[in-house]
């Protein structure tokens, strides 16, 4: 608790200026004040506030079954159609920023995985995450998700594949970075 | 938001009954996340109602709205290559920006990029795969994330 107020301590304080600021606009009658607060902040809040822990609670229960461990073991050498399909419902178990793809991507060079199959799992891994689509699904909608990973996975395999083409002689590696 | 909720209780019922242990562990984990995140969330819609008070909802749709243009575009994209938001925080913002006027396609564009394209964790991605594959991935990213843009806006104009 304390360390997670000092980690965080510029964000409590700039909280903190905007709700004296928000006190003071509704006790003396500081009309643009009342309408960032009423029109703006507390509408995106009202929503977010039931929101947001129902979603945590989904990814805290995703996290608990399904192990990172568990997927990886079946992946790396599978090659073709199986091995594109394995990779993507890896990434997508996964969860976190892009730079948290890299490491697994090591692992999947180690274990022999091709150019192509590394470059999608990284695009996949950006895009079609579980937790985020529950996240895009419920602030974007069903459609719009539905279309931007349809549309997403043939551009991601495209790119891997022109990836793969471009180094296929020339050495590429993945360097383990400790 | 009804099937959220909907899922979620599946989700937990069938949870609890395999294993209870499991399923205290897993709520316990997201509430964590949840408060570790609540003041980042908590900033960041300060500063978007600040913005959108500030801002005329009609330059918003000018710029970045449905009539936008390749401008439109190009602006989401070279803001999302930069900009380090984690997607926790991303599609809420993406949610209340649509609400104010801006394109479907525009926000594909900005959410593909802010996911695929990492301008500032170029350096790691170097250590990773050299400067060459890391530069040449971001580029074809970038350019990707564009095509999708398009892609979509040609699906919501129909």
């Amino acid at each position: 608790m304390k360390s997670f107020i000092i980690k965080s301590r510029i964000t409590l304080i700039f909280i903190l200026i905007y709700s004296i600021f928000t006190m003071g606009s509704f006790a003396f009658e500081f009309n643009p004040g009342k309408v960032i607060f009423k029109d703006h902040f507390f509408s995106f809040f009202k929503e977010m506030i039931l929101f947001l822990p129902i979603m945590f609670i989904l990814i805290g229960l995703g996290d608990v079954w399904i192990s990172k461990e568990k997927v990886e073991k079946h992946i790396g050498y599978s090659s073709g159609i199986k091995g594109v399909i394995l990779v993507i419902l890896l990434s997508m178990a996964q969860a976190g920023p892009l730079y948290g793809a890299f490491p697994v991507t090591y692992l999947l060079w180690k274990k022999g995985a091709s150019i192509r199959n590394i470059f999608i799992y990284i695009g996949a891994f950006c895009t079609i995450k579980i937790p985020m689509l529950a996240f895009e699904i419920g602030f974007l909608g069903l459609k719009f998700s539905l279309f931007r990973t349809l549309l997403s996975l043939p551009v991601i395999i495209l790119i891997a594949i022109i990836m793969e083409k471009y180094f296929k002689n020339k050495n590429f590696e993945v360097h383990e970075v400790l | 938001m009804t099937i959220l909720l909907i899922i979620t209780g599946i989700c937990l019922l069938v949870s609890f009954f395999a294993d209870r242990n499991k399923t205290w562990t897993g709520i316990k984990k997201g509430m964590k996340m949840f408060l570790n995140l609540l003041p980042v969330i908590l900033l960041v819609l300060i500063l978007v109602s600040l913005l959108l008070f500030f801002l005329p909802n009609e330059t918003i749709v000018h710029y970045l709205g449905n009539n936008a243009g390749i401008t439109g575009y190009l602006f989401a994209a070279i803001l999302g290559s930069i900009a380090l938001i984690p997607g926790f925080i991303a599609y809420p913002l993406a949610g209340i920006l649509v609400k104010n006027g801006v394109s479907y396609p525009v926000i594909a564009v900005f959410i593909t990029t802010l996911m695929m394209v990492g301008i500032l964790t170029l350096p790691i991605e170097i250590n990773y795969f050299g400067v060459r594959t890391a530069i040449l991935r971001n580029i074809l990213y970038f350019l990707g994330a564009i095509i999708i843009g398009f892609l979509i806006g040609l699906i919501y104009n129909i």
